[in-house]
């Protein structure tokens, strides 16, 4: 459920701001080729939270050890069993906390951060993707609209779609082709017409990105780390997406396949459209972004243009600064350890 | 001196990956292995370190075959650290295995930043990088004399993979500890490589261009 955190102060606020002039607005600077289409963001996330309710171990102790003196004092008054187990006290743990971000046209923005440290989450909450126990707040706008739950499930494989990492998501017993189409909606004719519309749309897209008609008769197993790629983006492409959510797409491959896949999703940007580029490999990412945002902790410290990373003096966070030191072809060194202490990585 | 002497592998019904291999690592070496993916960067490490059997040649450690029974002196560190604990074991545990005494093994944690409230917890609720920590705590508790290091650090963010890759190098150099590696960051390798190995073009594998 998205709850709108009491009522955005001002809501307007992101229609009126002058996209074109300002150097810096929602908390990120610009690539030098970000574009605002109509005069507004692809994709807009401001003040993103995402936390999750869970059983509270500790007060659970807690209630125990106090239950367990009172039973001594009066032994009649205890509660029953059944009564304790529906009483389980419960916390909420936020895992993401005032995260902003934002897409523009024609461009790739990298989420770069640790593994584990919630960007999954992040690519979940742009798809509209909940879990039961899951509490998300904040304000999404995508093309211009405020977005609501409802609204991003409705947009999910239509004007955003998600790349999975690999091809464990495509189902094993059904042929490559055949799942790229997707279940063809209507009734009688107009079922057959959306079938033939299907097919010919994945005929056009495996020709664009060089897979052979063949493909489409393979199982997935059947296909090579490169052609799998390929495959994931075209299921992603079919429903004509503006934005294109690539969560890890390049683990597992090497080096030369990397860059090809990451030099697909270019094409994408280059042809209008925004890719929001989830992955831990920095040195990757700086390849093929625009712009990157450095996730830690569960918020994005900075959000930045590729160019601030050629100086360390260009960037604002003492993180952005570490991770640049850190990097091998940089000092490959870990400049502050105050900062990463009791940080799991 | 680790050294394989023409070695032959090819898994069953598939061509042979090597035939006629040979490679010599002393002490003190880094020596990274280059190739494509899927010519057999893993299935050499996993031969160094004793997990496969070559069909043909031999493995040896200053002349002597690879021990049956023990500590190996060649420890595997893998890409999935995962898959390599013990699901069902604590990682107090798990880092027990090595057999080193407490102090060492108080050393290495201090060493790789390993918190201790990590060594009440299983495997599944510790992340990636916090695994491969005690992987490579264990590995080295072992008291090797070669560490075979393939993709250590590629689901690591930059800043551990750095620090994780200063403490290795750190203690490498203490023990004179000989490195076998494999990554697919050229600038991490450029870092490290005292000396690469390429497996695609010469198959023999005889020492080529030393890297800086």
């Amino acid at each position: 459920m998205v709850e709108p955190r009491e009522a955005p102060a001002v809501p307007e606020a992101h229609e009126s701001l002058d996209h074109q002039r300002s150097a810096m607005h929602h908390h990120h600077s610009h690539a030098a080729d970000s574009r605002h289409g109509c005069g507004h963001h692809l994709l807009t996330v401001e003040d993103l939270s995402v936390a999750f309710r869970m059983y509270d171990e500790t007060a659970a102790e807690a209630a125990r050890t106090e239950k367990a003196g009172e039973a001594e004092e009066a032994p009649g008054r205890r509660p029953s069993a059944w009564r304790r187990y529906l009483g389980a006290p419960q916390r909420e743990v936020e895992v993401i906390h005032q995260l902003n971000l934002s897409v523009h046209e024609g461009e790739i923005v990298a989420v770069v951060g640790a593994s584990g440290s919630g960007k999954t989450l992040l690519a979940d909450a742009v798809l509209g993707l909940f879990e039961p126990n899951a509490l998300v707040r904040g304000r999404i706008w995508f093309d211009g609209e405020p977005m609501d739950a409802a609204a991003l499930a409705a947009e999910r494989g239509r004007g955003i779609a998600l790349m999975p990492q690999s091809v464990a998501s495509l189902d094993p017993l059904m042929r490559v082709g055949r799942q790229v189409e997707g279940a063809p909606r209507g009734r009688r004719a107009a079922r057959r017409a959306d079938a033939r519309r299907r097919a010919e749309r994945r005929r056009e897209l495996f020709a664009r990105y060089g897979l052979d008609e063949g493909v489409a008769r393979l199982f997935p197993h059947e296909l090579s780390g490169g052609m799998a790629r390929r495959v994931l983006l075209c299921c992603a492409l079919m429903g004509n997406p503006k934005l294109i959510v690539a969560d890890e797409p390049t683990p597992g491959l090497d080096l030369d396949l990397a860059v090809r896949a990451l030099a697909d999703l270019r094409a994408f940007a280059d042809g209008g459209g925004g890719v929001m580029l989830i992955t831990h490999d920095i040195e990757l990412a700086l390849t093929v972004a625009d712009r990157v945002a450095v996730f830690r902790d569960g918020t994005v410290v900075e959000e930045t243009a590729v160019a601030s990373f050629a100086d360390p003096a260009l960037l604002a966070h003492p993180f952005s600064r570490q991770l640049w030191h850190a990097l091998p072809e940089h000092d490959f060194a870990v400049t502050d350890t105050a900062v990463e202490r009791g940080v799991p990585c | 001196m680790l050294e394989a002497r023409r070695i032959a592998f090819g898994y069953p019904g598939a061509p042979l990956l090597y035939r006629d291999f040979s490679l010599a690592v002393s002490p003190g070496e880094r020596v990274q292995l280059a190739a494509p993916s899927g010519a057999g960067k893993t299935t050499l490490a996993r031969i160094l370190a004793g997990y496969e059997r070559p069909r043909a040649g031999e493995v040896l450690v200053d002349g002597a075959p690879l021990p049956r029974r023990g500590a190996c002196p060649v420890q595997l560190v893998g890409q999935h650290p995962e898959m390599t604990v013990d699901p069902r074991q604590r990682m107090d545990a798990v880092l027990a295995e090595a057999g080193a005494t407490f102090e060492e093994e108080a050393r290495l944690r201090e060493l790789l930043g390993i918190q201790d409230r990590w060594l009440t917890r299983f495997p599944h609720e510790l992340s990636g990088g916090e695994l491969q920590r005690f992987c490579i705590a264990r590995a080295l508790a072992a008291r090797p004399r070669y560490l075979i290091a393939d993709e250590i650090s590629t689901m690591l963010d930059a800043v551990t993979q750095a620090r994780l890759w200063q403490a290795l190098l750190a203690e490498a150099d203490a023990r004179d500890l000989g490195m076998v590696f494999v990554s697919h960051s050229p600038a991490l390798s450029a870092r490290i490589a005292t000396r690469v190995v390429d497996l695609s073009g010469d198959r023999c594998g005889a020492p080529d261009a030393i890297r800086g």
